[in-house]
């Protein structure tokens, strides 16, 4: 018997007999008035920040003021000219590894956690959401939802759909006592633009 | 050594101890912060309860599921009936693809099984990334806690280790800058690994992917940057569904950590390109506790370390006062229930306070559990006959109102002409360091039947 | 209404005035109270030490003095969760258990919940710091418990209301445990005169004069360090605060 078929037996064998269905996830839960707002207090209090802009040129100015030294630019948002490298350019993603600031889309934010759920199809390596030192997230303006509650009935993971993620802020860790440092391993600043 | 012992080293420095406690107790005031501002709480808690008692009826249904979904998403599975078939399968994975030096993230499961020890004894470099193990593993130390490896360590500690091993500045603690030490360091790492291994906070049945919940990025950085993902996990980790993960990751770093979420919440549904992704799913023991209804629903646990953090025990003992790689509360149930004898005196490092009960997300029964254990010690004969046998003649006396009266009468007359030096000699536990209540001369029975005028 | 009153071994013999101050509350709100003599213990120290044999005996025993009162009350909240919780491994099904079992009440919760006194006729002016005892606390749901989201309670507090004077301190941690536990405090001594001595700094840092509370055996493990380190704290039973006791 292969571990797989004993291990399946000593389960079938040792399960309790349960017939309760499992129950509605969807709850009558918390909502704010404000969804902005919400979002951009609880961002800002995990370290990210947020800022509503109205156009790709806008974006282009924000950045080249707020990250000017910034030297290696990948972006996945389209209509952006900031990038100076390609994120798709290379089959290998070590190559990012000197990426200072990364632009990527996410489809929309969540008020409650201050987190984007991101999933970009297209995009080649995901190692750019993690090894670039500064990320920005582009959202539509407007997408914004409650609670995961909300959040979950918008995410699918269909037979081509091989990662997303929701990101809330900048890295950080309290390992050391307990004392909080924003950037661990991930980016060290991350930044939600509303467009 | 048992946990009495260890705890009591623990505590004689007064000092670290308070210390230790205060800072943990930090950590439930910030869970308790943020579950108290949400109305839905505690129905929160009753759904993930419900949602985990389920699956756990239908475990086989639901694992079948899972690796159906994920192997046609190419993904490959694993079995492992136990760690030593889980360490021969990871080896085996990390060999076929030539992998040299691998990078870790945080898995108590992985802790569970030595995978580490084993993995270097057959020439493979583990890296530890995640901040806390990192600190742990060169100072060849267990993590203390699970989900913060080294929240025994004071900053002081971390600087001369960071000095030693990362050739960081002398005498410099400052928390920011040995972060930002231990990222130089550990880029390298992620950069130049051949394979990465995570855990897996939830395996979803219904897309046959996994999730990694983290704060510091090390998990999905050494994910996405090797060719080679291996994912490793109980059979208790599934869910039915992906929108079950509503009620999950509104619960996990609430209760953990007192954050509104972790920062990457990241659904792995596939390998990066050109990479392979492997799941390992292991029993371990599991199975065994699935069948026992007592304890059935520590298998329902889903890693946050809130019970840790609220156990007063906990907090003035360590976690290394507990002997298994999983401390505190459900460590004092999970332990026991894989080695009774080794973990007895587990059960009973606690008051029975049943404060953790209240904070699991996923309303273990904890505190139940660890009652009942002891009834398991008591029946397995690990008991100290001393002990035993006191509460046995104690129950004999308890049947004999008249002779308990008298043993009362007999104890009110001597204990308050005894020499204190008697008294309180070193047999007398309690008088260690508390003092005696007074004896009265008179118990409640007599004054109440000379009250009542009953001879 | 026959009242079965049950004193826990260890106050029957060490603490004689608080027993009858349990008593003294009961009959001074009219109520018909009998101490059955034959009782001796509810077997908790067995119970938490894992001797499920025992434990049978001696629930057994209590069963068979107790069940044909209309109520039970104790003054433990440790003993009344015994009954309300553990008994049931060893009694459940039995005719007459279920009755009991529920009749079952520590002094003020019974207080609170069936006899509903509009006052106490007492004084007690001193500044007060209450301590939540575990097993009446999370157990018997005494007060709310500060790990969960439900609105606050307390139904000591609602009975110490009702005496003339009386004022509270305000601690940081409303209900860590004391670190009594039954044979814990001696089992695990360095845990729990750590955990008791915590306690106590947290009553002498909110200004205390008097800790109360309804179960008496937390208080003697409190009394034992204070006595032991000479703090300037007393400890004080609450039915002793309801009788009169002390003005």
């Amino acid at each position: 018997m292969s571990s797989r078929e004993a291990i399946l037996k000593a389960i079938k064998e040792a399960k309790p007999h349960d017939e309760s269905a499992l129950p509605e996830v969807n709850i009558l839960h918390t909502t704010y008035d404000d969804l902005e707002s919400k979002f951009a207090t609880t961002l800002a209090s995990v370290g990210g920040n947020a800022v509503q802009l109205g156009s790709l040129a806008e974006i282009d100015s924000y950045i080249k003021e707020h990250y000017a030294e910034a030297t290696v630019i990948v972006s996945t948002v389209e209509g952006l000219h900031v990038g100076t490298k390609e994120l798709g350019a290379t089959d290998d993603p070590h190559t990012l590894k000197d990426v200072d600031l990364a632009i990527i889309k996410g489809e929309f934010a969540v008020a409650e956690n201050g987190a984007v759920w991101v999933k970009e199809a297209d995009a080649r390596h995901r190692a750019l959401y993690f090894i670039a030192q500064k990320l920005m997230i582009v959202v539509p303006k407007g997408e914004l939802v409650h609670t995961m509650h909300e959040a979950y009935t918008r995410v699918s993971f269909d037979d081509k759909d091989i990662f997303g993620l929701f990101i809330s802020g900048p890295s950080k860790t309290a390992d050391i006592e307990q004392s909080l440092v924003i950037g661990a391993h991930g980016a060290t600043e991350a930044c939600v633009v509303f467009l | 050594m048992s946990h009495p012992e260890l705890a009591e080293k623990f505590a004689a420095n007064v000092e670290r101890m308070k210390w230790h406690d205060k800072a943990l107790w930090f950590v439930r005031v910030k869970r308790d912060n943020q579950s108290k501002s949400l109305d839905e709480w505690e129905e929160l808690r009753n759904t993930a309860d419900k949602i985990k008692s389920h699956t756990l009826s239908h475990l086989d249904e639901y694992l079948e599921q899972f690796e159906k979904n994920a192997l046609a998403r190419g993904i490959r599975v694993h079995w492992a009936k136990d760690a030593k078939e889980h360490n021969e399968i990871v080896l085996d994975i990390l060999r076929s693809n030539g992998a040299k030096m691998i990078v870790k993230s945080k898995s108590m499961l992985t802790e569970e099984c030595h995978l580490n020890p084993y993995l270097e004894e057959h020439g493979i470099e583990v890296v530890d990334t995640d901040l806390g193990e990192r600190i742990v593993q060169l100072r060849k130390e267990p993590p203390s806690h699970i989900v913060l490896p080294a929240i025994h360590l004071k900053k002081e500690d971390v600087g001369t280790t960071f000095e030693k091993f990362l050739s960081t500045q002398k005498g410099n603690a400052d928390p920011t800058y040995l972060t930002r030490a231990a990222r130089a360091h550990l880029r390298e790492k992620f950069v130049g690994a051949d394979a990465s291994m995570t855990g897996v906070n939830f395996a979803i049945a219904e897309t046959g992917g996994i999730v990694v919940c983290t704060n510091e990025g090390n998990a999905d950085l050494g994910a996405s940057l090797p060719k080679f993902h291996i994912a490793c996990m109980g059979i208790e980790k599934i869910i039915p569904r992906l929108k079950d993960l509503s009620i999950f990751t509104r619960l996990l770093a609430r209760s953990a950590t007192g954050q509104p979420v972790t920062t990457y919440t990241s659904h792995y549904h596939g390998a990066v390109e050109g990479g392979q992704m492997h799941i390992v799913i292991v029993d371990n023991g599991r199975s065994k506790i699935l069948s026992d209804k007592r304890y059935i629903k520590s298998l329902q646990c889903i890693r946050c370390g809130a019970c840790l953090n609220t156990c007063p025990i906990y907090r003035r003992s360590g976690g290394y006062s507990y002997g298994y790689i999983i401390p505190g509360p459900i460590g004092s149930t999970l332990a026991p229930s894989r080695d009774l004898k080794k973990y007895y005196s587990l059960p009973f490092a606690c008051s029975l306070c049943f404060s953790c009960s209240n904070v699991c997300p996923v309303k273990v029964d904890l505190a139940d559990q660890l009652y009942l254990k002891r009834q398991d010690v008591v029946d397995a004969g690990y008991l100290s006959p001393i002990k035993h046998n006191a509460l046995k003649m104690a129950t004999w006396l308890m049947c004999r109102p008249k002779l308990m009266d008298f043993a009362g009468f007999m104890a009110r007359k001597m204990v308050p002409i005894l020499p204190r030096a008697l008294l309180y000699s070193k047999f007398n536990l309690w008088g260690k360091n508390r003092e005696l209540p007074p004896f009265p001369k008179n118990s409640f029975k007599e004054l109440y039947k000379a009250k009542k005028g009953i001879k | 209404m026959k009242i079965g009153l049950f004193i826990p071994c260890f106050m029957n013999e060490l603490y004689p005035e608080a027993s009858m101050a349990t008593l003294k509350v009961l009959e001074n709100l009219g109520l018909d109270v009998e101490y059955p003599l034959e009782q001796t213990c509810c077997g908790q120290a067995q119970a938490n030490t894992g001797c499920a044999k025992e434990t049978a005996v001696l629930a057994e025993r209590f069963f068979k003095i107790f069940k044909d009162y209309d109520y039970i009350v104790a003054p433990s909240g440790s003993c009344v969760s015994m009954v309300r919780h553990n008994y049931a491994q060893f009694l459940d099904g039995r005719d007459g258990f279920e009755r009991m079992r529920s009749h079952t009440y520590e002094l003020i919760e019974f207080l609170h919940d069936v006899i509903k006194p509009t006052s106490m006729n007492a004084t007690f002016s001193h500044k007060v710091g209450i301590h939540n005892s575990c097993h009446a606390h999370r157990e018997l749901g005494m007060a709310s418990m500060s790990e969960k989201n439900v609105p606050e309670f307390s139904k000591i507090k609602n009975l110490l209301d009702k005496v003339e004077g009386i004022s509270y301190s305000e601690l940081s941690r409303k209900d860590e445990c004391c670190g009594f536990g039954g044979t814990f405090a001696v089992s695990e001594e360095a845990m729990s005169t750590a955990m008791g001595r915590a306690r106590l700094q947290d009553h002498l840092d909110a200004g205390s004069e008097y800790i109360t509370g309804v179960d008496m055996s937390c208080l003697m493990h409190m009394q034992g360090l204070i006595d032991r380190e000479k703090m300037p704290l007393k400890t004080i039973y609450i039915a002793q605060i309801l009788a009169g006791d002390v003005q």
